[in-house]
């Protein structure tokens, strides 16, 4: 999946969708994964960053990884 | 060892809606509940399991304190009756008992609970509409205070009086316009329309009762001090009358229960712990009402308090778990937990305080957390920002000391255990959680029911 | 005379089609000749138009819903005092006047002052109260009374002819014509404000109203009285006008002569065609319309500030009267970047 071009991910977990005018906030590691999926990266590579970096099983990853591409998905930021 | 990782939360993205202000970047944040009364709430659900109630006796005893305080500073006879419905455990009941209350019942099952917690016949008060004959007998002989509530029951009385050796010790349950709303009357004489001088002078003529005093409760969760103020004025305006008419001091003015607690209810716009008020407003404003009536200082009575919930609401918390974290299809957040209204029924009216018992960040999601029961009104909040937890996690419900140990169901599970943490930090189990024998010793089956060949 | 420099939080920064006093308040308080002031925003949504009208507000920071109550508010006034050393803060909306109230003291602690109504003044203004009020201090007031369920509704002409008001707790009034409609805004005015929700006779004539400010004492620091000229769709002023009329300054005075008024207020009268006054009304606070009051001759704001700090204020004695105030609406242009920033860390 892959997230809209024109949508900017900033630091502070900010997200604008210009084509809506819709704006969106993140907590830190949801930032992260939708920085890491601007560049393009797909869900091994984002669960192996989690995994390494965080305190949490896999099963525990993916149910919330899911759930969140379901919301990112509902606000219509990726690309079809 | 695997090196050292950073604590998970769930990603969350989070709509900006223009005009209502989000949750994120106010640092207004508040800490989770990690222990109670010193002891670690990770330790008592190892002891005790998931969900479970916590009743704290150091709470229990420095709320009675300070509510006593508030009242013995202002006005010199006062007496605690403990409100059995609100709390029946006998633990709890003899916490109160110790520090001095006396015991307010309201049916007979709540009668003999008292009396096998050896209070004294004395010093029950027996409320209530439904006090069948052998319960009213049984309260004569012991010499309890029987508050009548309806003509039906004052005229039982006379008969039963005509009968038996002790004289029965009577008081009348008055219903009045305070000011508020709405007005109870179903319970007890109407003070407006004279009905409360009707029994008052059938009581005086009869002269086989002995009249001990006035009683009011004028309803529930009552955030305005004065409306008490209204009822122990009107009170006392009839104990004036008594006094003028027969010639009779009466012995004590009780005013009932009905004070809040810092539960927030349910359509309220500020937090009940904004709102409630203090101890103090409510003796000021009945202690005053009395010392100001035309009683004559010498014949002060006594001043009788059932306050039920708010000595209890705040010293009782459910622990529980979160079993699943749930999208709802319309985007929405849900939570399902182990606690249901089955075990706490006050969340019918409350929007109780929930707090997690580990830690967490400031990011929130609006969420709906549900019981676990199979019955779609097992809603416990129906809208409230909380932080992102996972299954298995552990969070604390606080004020529920409160009915919901009295009027909670049994509905498809069981009733976890109670604990009581003591004064030293050390949690005694009050009430052990029930098994399927609890519920099924009492069931028969019929012999032609017992073959069965499913 | 050198100007004394002060930290002045204020909220209400809501200048919209139904405004909150706030930015008025400010423009008062940047035109008095004492003060040299730095003026912190106090925001609750990230769309108030005073976050972003940075020539009025040095800086803002936006706070819990009151709502959440005390305990959060308090959290986050220690933060903002701890980076900006308030030294007063105005509360510009009724619904958060409560929580303020009754952290006065605490906020004193700090060092930061307050001009507020007590608890008791607060409480016995209330729409629902008003009947006692008027009884109390010898005030005409329209019959009304609280009604608490739906139910209530169809017994309501034993005491009432329509049309009538139905009036939230803290906001909101509308007219109703018949029990339908008495329902619809009563379910739309109890999902917003809670319960009871009021029923107030309807009277007619002309509505007219007086900002004031009272010392606490008993004493009329200010008063001006204006009438609408125009009307919102949402019941505001959009145009009003100072008037001459003794009467109101009379009934004014009394009603803070004898309540001890603490801080600003507003009272909606209605002038019936025999020139009776019906008090409808009392805001416990500045209203949004106080430019006008600092246009005609009386800086309340300033007064008020001054009150706060313990100063001496002298009463005002007099304003210009015909003068007007015309609202007006202006668009803004504002960078991404300030939204986000004030999205991400609640604070501009």
């Amino acid at each position: 999946m892959k997230i809209k071009k024109n949508i900017a991910v900033s630091e502070t977990g900010f997200v604008f969708d210009p084509t809506t005018g819709d704006s969106y906030s993140l907590n830190p590691i949801g930032a992260e994964i939708m920085t890491l999926m601007k560049e393009g990266k797909e869900l091994p590579d984002i669960q192996k960053f989690v995994l390494d970096k965080y305190d949490v099983d896999k099963a525990t990853f993916e149910k919330s990884y899911l759930d969140f591409m379901n919301m990112i998905r509902q606000f219509h930021l990726t690309e079809e | 060892m695997a090196t050292k990782k950073l604590p998970f939360e769930r990603p969350l993205i989070k709509k900006l809606n223009v005009g209502i202000p989000n949750k994120f970047g106010l640092k207004t944040e508040y800490d989770p509940i990690t222990h109670i009364d010193g002891v670690a709430i990770k330790d008592l659900i190892n002891q005790f399991g998931s969900p479970f109630y916590v009743i704290s006796e150091k709470t229990i005893r420095e709320t009675y304190r300070e509510a006593k305080r508030a009242f013995t500073t202002r006005y010199p006879k006062v007496q605690f009756a403990w409100s059995y419905k609100t709390n029946y455990l006998n633990a709890v009941c003899n916490v109160f008992h110790q520090e001095g209350s006396w015991a307010e019942v309201v049916s007979g099952f709540e009668y003999d609970k008292a009396i096998a917690n050896r209070v004294q016949g004395q010093h029950i008060i027996f409320n209530g509409p439904d006090k069948t004959e052998a319960d009213i007998r049984k309260a004569i002989v012991n010499g309890s205070l029987i508050h009548i509530d309806h003509f039906d029951e004052l005229y039982t009385i006379i008969e039963l009086s005509e009968q038996m050796e002790q004289k029965p010790k009577v008081s009348i349950r008055v219903n009045m316009d305070t000011g508020i709303y709405p007005i109870w009357s179903r319970f007890g004489f109407n003070y407006e329309n004279g009905e409360a001088w009707e029994a008052l002078n059938r009581i005086m003529l009869s002269k086989k009762l002995e009249l001990m005093g006035l009683h009011a409760h004028i309803g529930t969760y009552i955030m305005v001090p004065w409306a008490y103020g209204h009822a122990a004025a009107k009170l006392a305006d009839l104990a004036v009358g008594i006094q003028k008419k027969f010639n009779h001091h009466i012995k004590y003015i009780d005013t009932g229960g009905g004070f809040a607690s810092k539960n927030t209810l349910k359509g309220a716009f500020i937090p009940g712990s904004d709102t409630c008020p203090t101890f103090d407003a409510y003796a000021e404003a009945i202690t005053s009402a009395i010392i100001n009536s035309g009683i004559h200082p010498e014949h002060m009575p006594i001043l009788i308090l059932e306050t039920g919930r708010a000595l209890i609401d705040d010293s009782g918390s459910l622990i529980g778990s979160v079993i699943a974290i749930k999208r709802l299809a319309e985007g929405k957040r849900a939570m399902v937990v182990d606690i249901g209204v089955n075990l706490l029924f006050t969340s019918f009216w409350y929007e109780h305080k929930i707090t997690p018992a580990q830690p967490f960040t400031h990011y929130t999601e609006d969420t709906v957390i549900y019981g676990p029961l199979c019955m779609n009104i097992d809603v416990i909040r129906d809208n409230i920002s909380f932080p992102l937890l996972n299954k298995g996690d552990h969070f604390v419900i606080s004020r529920i000391g409160a009915y919901n140990m009295t009027q909670w169901m049994q509905f498809i599970t069981l009733r976890p255990n109670i604990v009581m943490i003591d004064m030293d930090g050390k949690p005694h189990i009050i009430r052990k959680g029930e098994t399927n024998d609890s519920v099924t010793s009492q069931e028969v089956v019929p012999d032609y029911l017992k073959k069965i060949t499913v | 005379m050198k100007k004394k420099k002060i930290t002045v939080a204020v909220s209400g920064l809501n200048n919209t089609d139904n405004p909150g006093p706030g930015i008025p308040v400010i423009r008062g308080i940047r035109e008095s000749k004492e003060f040299d002031v730095r003026i912190i925003g106090l925001a609750y949504e990230n769309l108030e138009p005073g976050i972003y009208l940075h020539d009025i507000v040095d800086k803002t920071y936006q706070i819990p819903y009151p709502s959440a109550g005390t305990d959060p508010l308090i959290q986050r006034i220690e933060y903002i005092h701890s980076v900006e050393k308030i030294d007063v803060i105005i509360p510009n909306f009724d619904a958060e006047l409560y929580s303020f109230m009754r952290s006065s003291d605490v906020l004193k602690e700090m060092k930061i002052h307050t001009f507020l109504p007590t608890m008791e003044q607060f409480e016995e203004r209330h729409k629902s109260n008003l009947p006692a009020f008027g009884k109390k201090y010898g005030i005409t007031v329209p019959f009304s009374r609280p009604i608490f369920g739906e139910n209530e509704i169809f017994g309501l002409t034993a005491d009432f002819t329509y049309p009538l008001l139905v009036k939230g707790k803290y906001y909101d009034a509308y007219v109703a014509y018949n029990p339908e409609q008495v329902r619809m805004y009563f379910n739309k005015i109890a999902s917003k404000w809670g319960l009871p929700i009021i029923i107030q006779e309807f009277i007619h004539g002309t509505e007219v109203n007086v900002i004031a400010l009272g010392d606490g004492k008993g004493n009329t620091i200010g008063a001006v009285p204006m009438r609408k000229q125009y009307i919102t769709d949402k019941g505001k002023a959009w145009g009003g006008i100072t008037l001459d009329d003794e009467n109101m300054l009379e009934l004014t005075r009394k009603i803070i002569g004898q309540t001890k008024w603490r801080g600003g207020m507003e009272f909606e009268l209605i002038k019936t065609i025999s020139n009776d006054l019906f008090l409808i009304e009392i805001n416990p606070r500045i209203p949004a319309w106080v430019y006008l009051a600092v246009g005609a001759g009386q800086n309340l704001p300033e007064a008020l500030i001054k009150l706060a700090l313990g100063m001496e204020v002298k009463p005002y004695e007099s304003y210009q009267v015909g003068k007007l105030f015309i609202r007006f609406s202006m668009d803004m242009i504002v960078e991404l970047e300030e939204f986000e920033k004030l999205s991400t860390f609640g604070e501009l």
